[in-house]
């Protein structure tokens, strides 16, 4: 029984020799395949966007909650989020291949289940790109990548191009949510404004997303304030906020809340996101000067 | 855990022996909170978003923008979080009289998890998906604001205990009453931030507490609110005073316990919803400042209400300097510093109950 055991261990351990696809995920781990994986499951809108965008969204066989473009996933079985996800639903679809983020816990089940769990760190422009070439090479068709990045690549120069010059190195406020959280120069969202040409009133040194202590806002007085729309009123309303030259004289970018999900998606819509900012800024451009 | 309880009343005719000590210990405790609060105003004052900085200090009094930052942020914040303090401890002291019980918390009867799932609501707003709530319904939910609608859920969640338990004559039914319905509008408030993932920052926010958008005018609030329930609390401390010989007892006393209890239980209620709908959900305060006045100056429950508010408003200012100056300009939710306060000091007296037996 034991050497048969020990046969059967030797015989798994066999590298494949077959000239499949092999991936290494940012866990480390390597998963294998003999072909292109044709039964796709993203738990990640990012990385469903990411997909689609090279060419692969009719391999996908099941989204998380969240993931809501293109339109043609919107039919999708929806399988819960990162946290609580459906195990048994992602089981009974039996995907090749399960694209997930490396916080990901409530997956681990998968792994035992006999599942690949590609766990993508997304935070930051460089891991996009990586994340767009290795899905690439997943879904077979390698050169993709380098075209849909290309393409948000040109729109990022369009959209630094289209910053009005009175505000290139304006001082900008992103904020997150009430608290006041922020978003820091190393956040995803910091990376997009540096592309702009703008200056984050946030220094990197205090991580992605501090919550700050309101005098620093006030002290910094940012020429431009971001945030989505619907916490707009109550920015002003916030002890001494009405003093903020930026919301005196209405230098701000309320964004509607689908357009702020994509800010804050490293995906392919990427140039897309500071594209909006650039029109937001282009707005408020006619304003500038002020307040400096 | 057995806590020292409060002592029975001292009745003034006949002085209970060590009741000189007690004075002396009373005054003592007062003393030192006195200090505590003044010192505790003072280094609100000097904390800004440069941490602990006498220096930054000078150069903000001599800036263009000192009436902004001082005026209007810190010396309003400071001292709102002082009152918010303040209400938690009067609540806590409150509730431990009210159900003779040295672990009970303001939270207990409703008024954290309808606050909780009110300002869930507010945040979700008009992003429910699925939900398809009608537009005219979230925009009035946008337009409610967050205060306000935790103030409405704290009470509205007090209200629905009171119901379930029909009426505050049974304390052993409203406990229950108070747990069940915390897990129930809980998990309400969990589906909530499961349909729109947008309401959880702002959630975890209001559920570690913070006093940054504390403004002159939640100070009048506060302290109007403070005052009015205070007064009538005192009032009322003499029933206290007569539940803690018991229910019979009390009732022998010529006590009407349902409608005593109930008005506790509004009182109760408004500081924590007051509170609460201000600065989030502030850990610990109202659970420990009551304990530290019983452990160092028992006393009747005239004074352990409101000197439990003045040590509530101590520990809260303390925390909120500690969680403006650790790591500025962030600051650390003002409810995670009370809570590891606070658990730091429970710890200790257990461990000291537990060795000296």
């Amino acid at each position: 029984m034991t050497r048969f055991l020990l046969w059967w261990l030797l015989l798994i351990a066999q590298p494949t020799l077959a000239a499949g696809i092999q991936v290494t995920d940012d866990r480390g781990v390597t998963h294998r395949f003999a072909a292109p994986p044709q039964r796709i499951v993203s738990m990640l809108p990012s990385l469903t966007e990411s997909v689609c965008a090279l060419g692969g969204c009719a391999r996908l066989v099941g989204v998380d909650r969240y993931s809501n473009w293109p339109a043609s996933v919107e039919k999708l079985p929806r399988l819960g989020g990162l946290d609580d996800a459906l195990i048994e639903g992602i089981a009974a679809l039996r995907p090749e291949v399960v694209l997930a983020s490396t916080s990901a816990q409530s997956l681990d089940r998968l792994d035992a289940l006999g599942l690949k769990v590609l766990r993508l760190k997304s935070d930051s422009h460089a891991d996009t790109r990586r994340t767009l070439g290795l899905l690439a090479e997943l879904l077979g068709s390698p050169e993709q990548a380098a075209q849909v990045w290309a393409a948000v690549e040109r729109d990022l120069a369009a959209a630094a191009a289209r910053v009005p010059p009175a505000l290139r190195g304006a001082k900008v406020y992103f904020e997150i949510g009430g608290g006041p959280y922020a978003a820091g120069r190393s956040s995803f969202i910091g990376e997009t404004m540096t592309r702009l040409g703008l200056v984050n009133i946030v220094p990197a040194e205090l991580g992605p997303f501090p919550k700050l202590n309101p005098e620093f806002v006030l002290r910094a007085r940012p020429d431009v304030v971001m945030g989505v729309q619907h916490e707009a009123a109550a920015m002003a309303q916030r002890p001494g906020w009405a003093q903020l030259p930026a919301l005196q004289q209405g230098r701000r970018c309320d964004l509607p809340t689908a357009q702020y999900e994509i800010m804050g998606r490293p995906g392919p819509r990427l140039g897309e996101a500071a594209g909006l900012l650039a029109d937001c800024l282009q707005r408020v451009g006619t304003m500038a000067g002020a307040g400096r | 855990m057995a806590l020292p309880q409060a002592a029975s009343p001292a009745t003034a005719s006949r002085p209970a022996p060590g009741a000189a000590d007690h004075l002396r210990q009373r005054r003592r405790l007062l003393g030192w909170l006195g200090l505590g609060l003044l010192v505790g105003l003072l280094a609100g004052l000097v904390t800004g978003s440069a941490g602990f900085s006498l220096e930054t200090l000078q150069s903000d009094l001599a800036g263009e923008q000192a009436w902004l930052i001082l005026g209007e942020i810190r010396a309003p914040r400071t001292l709102g979080a002082a009152l918010v303090g303040a209400l938690l401890g009067l609540g806590g002291a409150l509730a431990q009289g009210l159900f003779r019980n040295p672990l009970a918390d303001p939270y207990l009867l409703g008024a954290a998890a309808g606050a909780g799932l009110a300002v869930v609501l507010v945040l979700a707003g008009a992003t429910l998906g699925g939900l398809q709530l009608s537009l005219t319904a979230a925009l009035w939910l946008e337009r409610v604001g967050l205060v306000m609608a935790a103030f409405i859920g704290a009470v509205g969640g007090v209200t629905l205990t009171l119901l379930l338990a029909r009426g505050a004559l049974h304390t052993t039914r409203l406990l229950l009453s108070g747990v069940v319905l915390a897990v129930l509008l809980g998990a309400l408030s969990d589906l909530v931030t499961v349909v729109s993932p947008d309401a959880l920052r702002g959630k975890q926010a209001f559920m570690l507490g913070s006093t940054s958008f504390l403004g002159w005018s939640s100070v009048a609030l506060m302290a109007a609110g403070l005052t009015m329930l205070l007064g009538l609390a005192l009032r009322h401390a003499r029933a206290l005073d007569a539940l803690t010989l018991g229910e019979d007892s009390a009732a022998s006393l010529g006590l009407d316990l349902g409608r005593v209890r109930l008005l506790l239980v509004l009182l109760l209620s408004g500081a924590t919803a007051l509170a609460v709908s201000q600065a989030g959900l502030v850990a610990f305060v109202g659970l420990v400042a009551p304990h530290l006045v019983r452990r160092h100056a028992p006393g009747a429950h005239a004074w352990l209400l409101a000197a439990s508010a003045l040590m509530g408003a101590v520990l809260l200012l303390v925390a909120d300097v500690i969680s403006r100056a650790l790591i500025a300009p962030q600051e650390l939710p003002v409810g995670v510093v009370t809570a590891v306060l606070g658990g730091l000091y429970l710890c200790l007296l257990l461990n000291r109950r537990v060795r000296g037996g």
